[in-house]
């Protein structure tokens, strides 16, 4: 138990202490509580769905911490999609985002005040925690672990597991194998969606070929100091359709080297977008603006008729309407996204997502947990949230999606036809994932005499042994 | 005995929530009188204890002085420091013993170099140029009619907080593609000249200085402060002394002035050298250390927080605390000395 709870919570018990005694009333503390659904007792109305969180104890009264990476927009959906949780279990949640939480997280583990729940974006990053502070996280109870069976596929499941045992209950999910571009552009140009990799890079060649005063790429990969994560996707993903995902999954696990032949093709690949002075780096510069263009507005030019594509996730779809408000999203709207054609018969898909962990075993902890790993909660989020979030919970029903790309990533996340594979660089060591790797990439794009195979050695030889 | 502790935990808890729990005026009041009559009865011991004749020995008049500075010293700083150089011989999660591999590794691969490189260049051009700008813009400023307008002006940037500083820098820097309308004033000063816009933070190694030209800006003012104090302290009749046997202009500046106020250009140039050594604020705002401008305080931080390698990043924090000491060391001396003078 955390000191700031204990204080809290001797405060709070205090101060029953005086009320009681004020009122001269001799029943036990607590007694007279009783607000809302009594626990264990029915469901207050419209609750129907939450009784089974109800039922795993006496939650009436109870606070429940949440520390997380997400802030902003997506914090307050975030928040928002408790509410009928709270409303019907009386458990108060409380929510707290950090943009240093990866810093902050075992800081926190270390000084004793880790928070009762906590959102952990990297498999990488909860594979350290588990490893580094086994008694600090604990795992998966019964409960959470029947709901992961019940609306996550195995592949999901693996990745909240360490050592065997199940730690995390995956939250939301995210596609990164997009290419946004501007459907009227294309329609206008007579351009086709490309459907394999060499449809790309010819429809590439057409652009420059067609509009010399513009450039097919546009991209950024500034992030603060995670400057870099971008053009490991991009790498990643290339991977994943040059490679393929066996050699993605031996790649990340370290069981190739780094710097194995086929990852130095699949960055050369990468650099004849990437660095190619024809495509890159539509509205913003040469090639190496790319290392210095936030990522958040590295496709921004296409809603100027600067650049034609720009590789990203799902959720840049909220990016957008940092340029203009009424920026419609959708295959007849200004933006849209295509598929990242694969090179090969494979269809694999790159994503991310958060993990929910706990750091308390108390019965608010666990129904909160429980209700995060379940169909309701995603159906709760998918009601409050704008464009740029799913969920990989089978439970998840589409129709409540609010946005065309989410519902184009949920049809791909939830199909056999693709192959999903865990963004890499969350899946890598601490020292590579979140640091040579992001760096390299950065190297790469910012100085034109690094050579693949420098940039992937220099990166191999920062792996930890 | 189980009772008795009940009894406790049970007015424990009454005057606690009696303190905590504060929600109508009358009890907010009658808490304020509380504190009162507390303030009164402790400061009224104190002074007591104070005003009691000669019988307390020396030892513990100085303890109680110094003992709460001193206990705080060694819990916080003492303590933390003696654990970074006791953690830095271990691996990342401080499990395993590894000896001098951390320092090793800081001074043989390439990407540790290039921080040690860049840390130094820091050292090197930041009290120099900070102390040569505001030494050159004292003396001009000396004496004449718009002195404090001109002052005020050079020693504004000290009042703005270093991120705040990088954030306006980063503007200056801001690069947009040839063909589109510049937003950043370096940029729009290239294109007004008829030349290509530069990316200021990404080309290596000259970023370093574009970043370094920041700390410059912020501490010449600083520099400027206490030189014209200490020229203005330079005594008459020395300078008359000097004019009547001829110095003139950059030779006054040169056998005179300089001469009069080396120690506290000494204590300038060392002051400056010790926060260009820690600066962190500055590289992370406007770089991330990316690019290569990486220097050792951002690369610790970097290792312990980001990339959870709690060895390394002690490794290179005992580093910088190394390189430090021997500067604050002779900064100290010189004061000492400067003080002797007086």
């Amino acid at each position: 138990m955390s000191m700031y709870r204990k204080r809290r919570s001797a405060a709070i018990a205090s101060g029953l202490g005086l009320a009681l005694a004020l009122a001269a009333c001799s029943g036990p503390p607590g007694s007279e509580e009783g607000a809302g659904a009594a626990g264990g007792g029915e469901a207050a109305e419209g609750c129907e769905d939450y009784q089974q969180f109800i039922e795993m104890g006496d939650l009436d009264g109870t606070e429940v911490e949440v520390y997380t990476t997400i802030t902003g927009d997506e914090a307050e959906a975030q928040e928002a999609s408790y509410e009928e949780y709270e409303r019907c279990t009386g458990s108060e949640i409380s929510y707290e985002a950090s943009d240093e939480f990866e810093a902050q997280i075992a800081v926190r583990i270390q000084s004793g005040s880790a928070p009762d729940i906590a959102y952990i974006p990297q498999p990488g990053l909860l594979q350290r925690l588990v490893n580094d502070f086994p008694d600090a996280i604990q795992p998966a109870s019964e409960e959470v672990s029947e709901k992961v069976d019940e609306f996550f596929t195995e592949e999901w499941r693996e990745y909240g597991t360490v050592n065997g045992e199940l730690y995390g209950s995956p939250l939301g999910a995210n596609a990164k194998s997009f290419v946004w571009y501007s459907p009227a552009m294309f329609e206008e140009a007579g351009y086709e969606i490309p459907q394999t990799w060499d449809d790309l890079i010819a429809l590439s060649d057409q652009i420059v070929a067609d509009h010399p005063d513009t450039k097919p790429w546009c991209a950024g990969i500034a992030s603060g100091d995670a400057t870099g994560w971008p053009a490991t996707d991009w790498l990643e993903d290339v991977v994943l359709r040059t490679a393929g995902t066996e050699v993605y999954d031996q790649w990340f696990a370290h069981e190739i080297p780094f710097n194995d032949p086929q990852i130095v093709s699949a960055l050369e690949a990468t650099g004849e977008i990437l660095r190619n002075p024809d495509y890159v780096n539509g509205g913003l510069g040469d090639v190496s603006s790319i290392a210095n263009t936030a990522w958040d507005a590295g496709g921004f030019p296409i809603l100027e008729g600067q650049c034609w594509m720009h590789r990203a996730a799902n959720f840049y779809g909220v990016n957008w309407q940092q340029v203009r408000e009424d920026v419609e999203i959708g295959e007849d709207g200004d933006v849209f996204a295509f598929y990242l054609p694969s090179a090969s018969e494979e269809k694999p898909l790159l994503g991310g997502g958060e993990f929910v962990v706990s750091f308390e075993d108390r019965p608010e902890v666990n129904a909160f947990h429980t209700y995060l790993a379940s169909d309701v909660w995603a159906n709760d989020k998918a009601e409050v949230s704008n464009a740029g979030w799913v969920s990989a919970n089978s439970g998840l029903d589409p129709e409540l999606l609010q946005s065309p790309i989410d519902r184009l990533s949920n049809e791909l996340l939830a199909s056999d036809e693709y192959t999903f594979r865990f963004d890499a660089s969350d899946l890598m060591p601490g020292p590579v994932g979140a640091g040579s790797f992001w760096e390299g990439m950065t190297n790469w794009l910012s100085n034109p005499s690094a050579t693949e195979d420098e940039v992937l050695t220099f990166i191999e030889g920062s792996w930890p042994e | 005995m189980e009772n008795i502790r009940l009894w406790v935990e049970y007015f424990w808890e009454q005057i606690s929530g009696f303190l905590l729990d504060a929600e109508t005026p009358v009890h907010k009041l009658l808490l304020m009188l509380v504190a009162i009559v507390l303030f009164v009865v402790v400061m009224g011991a104190i002074l007591l204890a104070v005003d009691r004749p000669k019988r307390v020995p020396n030892w513990l008049v100085t303890a109680a002085f110094a003992g709460p500075a001193l206990l705080a010293l060694a819990f916080g700083l003492v303590y933390p420091a003696l654990r970074t150089a006791y953690q830095s011989f271990f691996n990342r999660n401080g499990q395993e013993f590894v000896g001098l591999d951390n320092y090793v590794t800081a001074f043989v691969q390439p990407e540790f170099q290039v921080v040690l490189r860049n840390t130094a260049l820091w050292v090197l051009l930041v009290p120099t140029l900070a102390t040569f700008f505001g030494l050159v813009y004292a003396v001009l400023v000396d004496r004449t009619r718009f002195e404090k307008a001109a002052k005020a002006l050079i020693f504004l940037p000290m009042a703005i907080s270093l991120v705040g500083a990088s954030i306006i820098w980063r503007f200056v820097y801001e690069f947009r593609d040839a063909a589109r309308a510049q937003t950043g004033l370096a940029n729009q000063i290239l294109v007004g000249l008829g030349l290509e816009p530069y990316q200021f933070l990404v080309n290596a190694p000259w970023n370093n200085v574009f970043l370094i030209a920041v700390l410059i800006w912020i501490q010449a003012g600083f520099a400027m402060t206490i030189l014209s104090a200490a020229i203005k302290a330079i005594p008459d009749d020395i300078v008359e002394a000097a004019r009547l046997d001829g110095l003139k202009g950059v030779q006054m500046f040169r056998y005179i002035t300089v001469p009069s106020i080396r120690p506290a250009l000494v204590v300038v140039l060392t002051t400056i050298a010790m926060t260009t050594l820690k600066v962190f604020d500055i590289v992370r705002t406007m770089t991330g250390g990316n690019f290569g401008t990486s220097v050792v305080a951002n690369e610790f931080y970097s290792q312990s927080f980001v990339q959870g390698n709690g060895g390394m990043g002690a490794a290179l924090a005992v580093i910088l605390f190394l390189i430090v000491i021997p500067v604050v060391i002779y900064n100290v001396r010189q004061l000492r000395l400067s003080e002797e003078i007086r």
